[in-house]
């Protein structure tokens, strides 16, 4: 079956392309890329994109799933589901399921649930260390071979530096970046907002800005003397850019991602004490928000995530205290990116879709990102003048918890195509 | 929400806003609106003594006490304050209730509205719960006490025993001695002092202070001697014990040397300043037992000041508007 995106304005920042084009898909690849035109026979499908842009599918490599462990927040397809309506098309799942993704049968288990069926592409990064407890090393080469395509233990930092530093050697000869970064435990402890004026303000405790540059500045030296290829996940300080700023000037492999979340909001979301505004790193000042923006507009930057962890209604139903940190993401990522960030003129269309889909694809070797002939066809049509308000009540998956419920956006994914076929379309899952 | 309670704005520099449903703190609240409440307390304190009642303007409301946090002073003087109004009193704490069963805080609140409750008077150890009920629920909630965030009764109390005392609260010096980032008590005053135009000090070890640039027109001391000399008022705040089990002070005696309003330090005070202590005391730690009894402390009258507040506070929050005279 044949099938057309007709008269939108594709967008691709692999090979920088920005021109009026139909977009044929065909055998679930793009097949060719060809001025706007009468092609094709009465029994092609025809996906209408005018007005809109058609970009590739979206690349998330910060997601979270709830299953196995905690299918009660989302299950993997569920998640799948939140990503088709989201626009995402590769996203990539971090080990801290329960149990942890520490062994080869797990990352198996996790593509297996996935199922490969041509949807959403589900890549899995594995844990450092052995039940992600810091102890000792999991066995990283294995992993690798099962198809992890990094490692990390997400919010859980490996604080043994020498154990860090013996993870990140051993990640470099396995040609697989380290996910590094994180909050110090100390200097976080006990902590739910970002310290300063509004944790006063609020009475919340907080977690110091420098909770996150202490450990961003060990993991750039560590990368320094292991040549690890490290990634530092969902930086959200100054100080860590700064400090970033230097290793890149170094000259050292090491690369940046930042949540959407912090791209749009600041720590005022607390105001009201909502839990879904609790995040991990917390939600920081209105400088570093624009900083952030910056440093991803200059390309310190390189990507964007969702960070999506699903919660169960009944855990954020109550205090911010009980609450655990995170919220969902993977529904407005595209939104936030391509939309938001380009109407307020902190990022060109190409940067922005360069954000969400080359950059972080290249970043981990991922075969997405890009429309040339021949690619997989994960292709998201988005309309960028479309208003709409953030009702997460009315999401047909995935989890609801999002600190921008209620919030107008302007841009959204109006059709999903995933492995050639279209998996929604106008807010309907299909496919 | 309509609780009128949340802003961005800063509490000094405008009129604020007056009430909602709800008193969730004094943060963003405007002068007029504390003002309102001093004075129908200054209305009530011949009635907060008096054992026959004439005036019962909550005969027939239920004002529910659920407290999450163990309080004998701030319950009881609810307690006494809703009698006093004639209102009907349920008092819930967290070890006989449902929560020990696992239910939700804001599923009790909801419980207690379908039960019929006209008021929820709510202590909870996490910031914003109050904030958070006060969402979900019709009824209206008072704030007794979340977390590290707000204490406004006590806060209006502590205004209301300056007010009183001092004759007047613009340009009155007040400084707060202690534990000022986990005290509810020190925020509620700080937002209420502000919006009235009196002037808040901090003076405590650094590891229990804010930074001085994320708390704007504040004074801060380092030395207890220099914040006296400064003050009008000095409401010495309770410091909790375990602070030095998690690190934030070598030892309780070197914080009563450093910070505590000691005998001696009693000896120096000018005869006019004000001494204030939210309770419970931990005398020989922040306090001395001379200071209890010497003829500046207000702190006996603190205590019995806080029936009238609580008192204009549920009779205001009730709908009952302005005593009539």
């Amino acid at each position: 079956m044949r099938l057309w995106v007709r008269g939108g304005r594709v967008l691709d920042a692999a090979t920088g392309l920005d021109a009026q084009l139909d977009v044929l898909i065909e055998d679930g690849r793009v097949a060719r890329l060809s001025a706007p035109g009468p092609y094709g026979s009465a029994s092609d499908e025809v996906v209408d994109a005018r007005g809109c842009w058609v970009v590739p599918g979206l690349v998330d490599l910060c997601v979270h799933c709830g299953q196995p462990g905690h299918e009660r927040r989302e299950t993997l397809a569920e998640m799948v589901q939140a990503a088709c309506w989201g626009g995402v098309t590769t996203l990539v799942i971090m080990p801290d399921t329960e149990p942890p993704v520490d062994s080869p049968a797990m990352v198996e288990q996790l593509h297996a649930l996935a199922g490969r069926d041509g949807r959403v592409q589900v890549h899995v990064a594995a844990a450092l260390t052995r039940g992600r407890q810091g102890q000792e090393l999991a066995g990283m080469g294995g992993l690798a071979r099962a198809g992890a395509v990094a490692f990390t233990d997400d919010d859980r930092p490996v604080m043994d530096s020498a154990l860090m530093r013996h993870a990140m050697a051993y990640a470099a000869q396995l040609q697989r970046p380290v996910l590094g970064g994180g909050l110090d435990p100390g200097l976080s402890r006990g902590g739910l907002v970002r310290e300063g004026a509004v944790s006063f303000r609020l009475g919340l405790p907080g977690i110091p800005a420098e909770a996150e540059s202490v450990l961003a500045a060990r993991d750039l030296e560590l990368a320094r003397l292991t040549g690890c290829t490290l990634h530092l996940a969902r930086v959200s300080t100054l100080r860590t850019l700064e400090l970033l700023a230097e290793a890149r000037r170094r000259g050292l492999p090491v690369s940046a991602s930042v949540s959407a979340h912090h791209l749009l909001l600041t720590w005022e979301a607390l105001e009201g004490y909502d839990p879904s505004a609790k995040l991990w790193p917390p939600l920081g000042s209105p400088e570093d928000r624009e900083g952030l923006r910056r440093a991803l507009a200059e390309g310190l930057v390189d990507c964007v995530v969702s960070d999506h962890r699903a919660l169960a209604p009944e855990e954020v139903q109550g205090d911010l205290a009980s609450c655990p940190f995170g919220a969902a993401g993977l529904q407005t990522l595209a939104a936030c990116v391509l939309g938001e960030m380009v109407h307020e003129g902190a990022l060109e269309p190409l940067q922005a879709v360069r954000a969400v889909t080359w950059a972080p694809a290249r970043l981990l070797g991922l075969p997405a990102g890009t429309l040339q002939e021949g690619a997989r066809a994960d292709v998201v049509v988005f309309d960028p003048a479309r208003r709409w308000v953030v009702e997460p009540t009315t999401w047909p998956a995935g989890g609801r918890n999002s600190p921008l419920a209620g919030r107008p956006m302007r841009g959204q994914v109006v059709a999903t195509i995933a492995g050639g076929r279209l998996v929604m379309r106008d807010g309907q899952l299909c496919g | 929400m309509g609780n009128g309670m949340q802003s961005n704005e800063d509490p000094a520099a405008g009129a604020g806003r007056g009430w909602g449903k709800d008193l969730l703190g004094l943060r963003g609240v405007g002068r007029e609106a504390i003002l309102q409440v001093l004075h129908q307390a200054q209305a009530m304190l011949p009635l907060a003594t008096e054992k026959r009642r004439r005036w019962e303007p909550l005969r027939g409301r239920v004002v529910v006490n659920l407290f999450y946090e163990p309080s004998t002073r701030t319950r009881i003087s609810f307690e006494l304050a809703a009698r006093a109004l004639g209102a009907d009193v349920v008092n819930v704490t967290t070890a006989q209730s449902s929560v020990v069963k696992g239910e939700s805080l804001v599923d009790t609140a909801r419980t207690l509205q379908a039960l019929g409750a006209d008021l929820v008077v709510l202590r909870h150890p996490a910031s914003g719960a109050p904030h958070r009920v006060a969402q979900a629920v019709r009824v209206g909630v008072v704030n007794a006490g979340d977390g590290t965030n707000e204490h406004p009764t006590q806060g209006l109390l502590d205004l209301f025993t300056i007010w009183q005392l001092k004759g007047r609260l613009e340009g009155v010096r007040v400084v707060l001695v202690g534990d000022i980032l986990h005290s509810r008590v020190a925020r509620s005053n700080l937002w209420g002092l502000s919006a009235v135009g009196a002037q808040v000090g901090f003076c405590g070890p650094a590891t229990l202070l804010p930074r001085p640039q994320d708390v704007p027109g504040v004074r801060f001391f380092s030395r207890l001697e220099d914040a006296l000399e400064w003050a009008d008022v000095v409401n010495m705040l309770r410091l909790q014990r375990e602070r030095q089990v998690h690190g934030y002070l070598p030892a309780l005696g070197e914080y009563r040397q450093r910070f505590g309003l000691t005998a001696q330090r009693l000896r120096r005070l000018r005869p006019d300043v004000l001494v204030m202590h939210p309770g419970p005391a931990n005398v020989g730690v922040e306090i001395d037992e001379e200071v209890l009894a010497d003829p500046r402390s207000a702190i006996s009258r603190q205590v019995s000041f806080g029936v009238a507040v609580r008192m204009a506070v549920l009779s205001l929050w009730c709908g009952q508007g302005e005593l009539s005279r």
